[in-house]
């Protein structure tokens, strides 16, 4: 940093190719200090070079920080808030670093116009992947803003220069002060952050603390805004003809009745068919007389069949990891134990359905969308509507819980084409059939397990392949010599078509739900085969110290009495890492044998990810991580049927309710020398096996798929033989 | 059948003519341009959609307008008196009670109808009261425990 370019109103500082775009972005965005940065150099070489001509972004930074003539910060970011409090905690990270009050600063997210391109919001990224880099923008604005401020209070350099809540104060002579806000009025200064040092844990002031939630008035007073809240003048609301079943073909359409409503009108756009009105319930009845024939779907898979279908159709298994030799493995074993595992489609099922509202005006598109990836939306609607990019503008306004299900976002390109069509704002908002039938469900997967012990109970044997459900977080962890990891198909695409009846894609903690379940499921079983109390199995395995710690302070807290399973006490542990963070739980279950019902009392959760950010909002991650996680344990199945998605609604597709509720303990494990990982997925990981073992405690009888419903319960504690491949269905 | 339906919504009389038939949701919402009250279901299984009529809570989504005329309808931007939070919406703010908030105006105020049948309700009492809405990111021990400080039950109490 030079101390001599203050009085200059634009610095550039990076190459020429940039200089024209920046200049004409500095007059969109006023006075003040700018910081721009990369949040990843990976996520900005995604975007596509086509979009690199956009008038108001260089292409080398993602997100910047603007401390305004007004005294107020304002961070620049294409993430989204779903709820997982993200929009408080970097404002935290922000105000930390620059010394101001965490009212001062403004977060403005996921708007394509206002915000530099971003890939998305996904994969407990946003704490783990953008926080240090905005803290490192907010530290070098600091530094900047110090020498400029000792630059104005005639100094000779910044030493003994304090901040409190954004004011700038000589320690010598506190006469000697002036705030942000004075510094940089009349000026526009541009920083590109190479590398700042940050501050010491130790000097935290407001990383670790846990404010009012910055959403928060705006959520309990109904003033909230989400996409379908965006009520323009003149809307029209579309209800859209949708086929009974995926790979059904619409035949013939007779729009007659539907059209003798006054104020209908029946749009038919290619393959899109849509009724408008500008009531959405009265746009509903009309749909409901449309009278549409449709060839039916081909036979195809079921709920039942698709396990045999996943494992003969799946691709090549690919290798995730391998360590000594599967054949001295086999030779050494004293003992084999083999397993096959299986889950099931699931459903986000998010409260708010997929929601857009679009308009246009002067040729430009503006799309409010329920979505976890604004910019690529922009880009499928661009096309969809024959725009260019930049005359798009996706914005995102709160979303109503995503879990990975709103990074496909149709509903905002049925709405910008109709709204291209029809020359008014239209709005789409799936009912609950539509979010059901349309929803990238996580995929049905199977797992087949085959390890090895010598006589002595030493685990020396691992090969593990998983079907359908991806590589992530597949690889072992427990300390085995000889061991093979391989994986076919996935949640994230290339997988061969007609693979899976329907669309799939990531579901909170994408893989892992699936391979956590498997893998702690067969070592429970090991443990037990060996008479060996399943904690003190897992430990004679771990020799990673924070998997020790996490699992030594969940079963301390919940006062883990050593026991071989089953114990009939009705107790289980499970643990996994995901992407950097270390989980483990303990559960307490009752089971009724008569109607297989199993009652959650009580489940214990520790976790290391490192620093902790905001202790409050990782408590309200873990608890619902863990209250989410009983849904796909117990309850939720997607069930299907040559094509049509036969659960329409929560009557049918029974998600967690305040009854189901156990008592939540949980421990954040105090690590402040690690960087922050991600805490709004790692602990739901957990909960499938971590059910599963306390069930197996409970009753001596392990169920192999999930969700482990009161009928394959029942069907299984009442089976006199053991069953050891059965899964219950 | 299209007629005049007039009831009292947040304190302040309101007029309509309407379809007698259509859903008070959607009355609300975009005849009215009352967005906190939202859509989740359609079909009375998820609660995000709950309002006050009278004393009690109804779901909206599948309460025909003809069944509030005359009486006392209630949203979430009525709860509020004169820039004040109602104790509930403060409980809700203290404990944190929401994620991603969709399913929050419909939990409050079915807390609001349970409060309105007299204070003191057991945690077991709350559980089974808000046991029809749904929220999907597990939010559930934070809204029950917010329920209870505003009941004015002591701490865990059952």
């Amino acid at each position: 940093m030079r101390g001599d370019d203050w009085n200059e109103t634009v610095e550039i500082t990076t190459g020429k190719s940039t200089e024209v775009s920046r200049r004409e972005f500095l007059q969109l965005a006023g006075a003040g200090l700018f910081i721009f940065f990369a949040t990843d150099p990976t996520a900005i070489s995604q975007e596509p070079s086509r979009l690199a001509g956009r008038p108001s972004y260089p292409t080398d930074f993602n997100a910047y920080l603007r401390i305004g003539d007004d005294g107020r910060v304002t961070c620049f970011v294409g993430k989204v808030e779903l709820g997982q409090g993200s929009k408080t905690a970097l404002a935290q990270l922000a105000a930390e670093e620059l010394d101001v009050s965490l009212d001062a600063v403004d977060m403005i997210m996921g708007d394509t116009d206002l915000c530099p391109w971003d890939m998305g919001t996904f994969g407990s990224l946003t704490i783990r992947q953008f926080g240090p880099v905005l803290r490192g923008a907010a530290a070098e604005a600091r530094a900047v803003l110090l020498q400029m401020s000792a630059d104005y209070l005639r100094l000779p350099s910044v030493e003994g220069l304090q901040v409190k809540d954004g004011v700038v104060t000589w320690a010598k002579d506190e006469r000697k002060r002036v705030s942000y806000a004075k510094v940089v009025e009349g000026k526009r200064i541009e920083r590109h952050l190479e590398k700042v040092p940050v501050k010491l844990v130790s000097a935290f002031a407001v990383i670790g603390k846990a404010p009012r939630r910055k959403d928060a008035l705006e959520k309990v007073t109904g003033t909230a805004r989400y996409a379908a809240d965006m009520t323009l003048p003149g809307t029209l609301h579309a209800r859209i003809l949708r086929p009974p079943a995926h790979g059904a073909t619409l035949k013939d359409v007779d729009a007659t009745a539907a059209e003798k409503i006054p104020g209908v009108r029946v749009i038919r756009d290619n393959d899109l068919i849509a009724v408008l009105h500008e009531q959405p319930d009265i746009a509903d009845r009309a749909l409901g007389l449309m009278r549409a024939q449709f060839e039916p779907a081909k036979r195809g898979e079921d709920q039942r069949t698709i396990f045999d279908h996943l494992v003969k159709a799946a691709p090549p298994l690919q290798m995730v990891d391998e360590k000594g030799s599967l054949a001295d493995g086999e030779k050494l074993a004293t003992r084999v134990v083999e397993e096959t595992y299986f889950n099931s489609y699931v459903a986000h099922a998010a409260m708010e359905t997929h929601s857009a509202v679009a308009t246009i005006e002067d040729g430009k598109l503006t799309v409010w969308a329920s979505t976890q990836t604004p910019f690529p939306v922009r880009q499928q609607v661009a096309q969809a509507v024959g725009l260019a990019p930049e005359n798009v503008r996706v914005i995102t306004p709160y979303v109503g819980g995503g879990f990975g299900g709103k990074s496909a976002s149709r509903q905002a390109v049925e709405a910008a084409r109709l709204a291209k069509i029809t020359g008014r704002p239209v709005q789409v908002v799936f009912d609950r059939a539509e979010e059901f039938f349309y929803d990238t469900f996580r995929p049905a997967a199977v797992v087949k397990i085959r390890s090895g012990m010598d006589a002595a109970g030493k685990l020396l044997l691992w090969d593990y392949r998983v079907y359908g459900a991806g590589e992530r977080e597949a690889k072992q962890f427990y300390d085995i010599p000889h061991q093979r990891t391989q994986s076919s198909g996935g949640w994230g695409g290339g997988n061969p078509a007609g693979l899976h009846p329907f669309a799939v894609g990531p579901w909170r903690a994408p893989s892992v739900n699936t391979n956590t379940f498997a893998r702690e499921s067969h070592i429970d079983t090991i443990a037990s085969k060996l008479g060996r109390d399943p904690i003190e199995f897992r430990l004679a395995h771990l020799s990673d110290a924070r998997m020790r710690r996490v699992v030594q302070a969940a079963t301390g807290q919940f006062g883990w009495k050593p026991a071989p399973a089953p114990s009939g006490r009705g107790v289980g542990l499970a643990c996994a890492i995901y992407l950097g963070t270390y989980v483990a739980a303990v559960a307490e279950v009752a089971v009724n044998k008569n109607t297989g019902n199993v009652d959650v009392k009580r489940v214990v959760c520790a976790q290391d990810q490192g620093v902790t950010v905001n202790p409050d909002g990782s408590r309200q991650q873990i608890e619902g991580s863990i209250t989410m996680g009983l849904g796909y344990s117990l309850t939720e199945e997607v069930r299907f049927k040559d094509g049509a998605v036969l659960d329409r609604n929560f009557d049918t597709y029974q998600i967690p309710r305040f009854s189901w509720l156990p008592k939540i303990e949980t421990i954040l494990i105090d690590n402040p020398e690690t960087p922050a990982s991600g805490c709004g997925e790692p602990p739901i990981v957990t909960m499938g096996a971590v059910l599963a073992n306390a069930i197996f405690d409970a009753t001596g009888k392990r169920l192999r798929q999930l969700p482990m419903t009161p009928e394959r319960l029942r069907r299984l504690t009442l089976v006199t033989t053991t069953g050891s491949e059965a899964r219950g269905d | 059948m299209r007629r005049n339906i007039s009831f009292t919504l947040n304190d302040k009389p309101v007029e309509l003519v309407v379809d007698d038939d259509r859903m008070l949701l959607w009355v609300l919402r975009y005849d009215l341009g009352l967005t906190g009250t939202k859509f989740g279901c359609g079909e009375a299984l998820c609660g995000s959609c709950t309002v006050i009529v009278d004393k009690d809570a109804v779901r909206s989504c599948v309460t025909p307008i003809r069944d509030v005329a005359r009486k006392h309808v209630l949203t979430i931007e009525g709860l509020s008196a004169e820039g004040r939070l109602h104790p509930i919406q403060e409980a809700f703010l203290n404990h944190h009670a929401f994620q991603c908030g969709y399913c929050t105006s419909g939990m409050i105020l079915s807390a609001y109808a349970l409060l309105l049948k007299g204070a003191h309700a057991t945690r077991a009492e709350v559980i089974q009261h808000m046991d029809g809405n749904l929220c999907r990111c597990g939010s559930h021990t934070r809204i029950v425990d917010a329920i209870l400080e505003a009941a004015g039950a002591p701490k865990g109490g059952d």
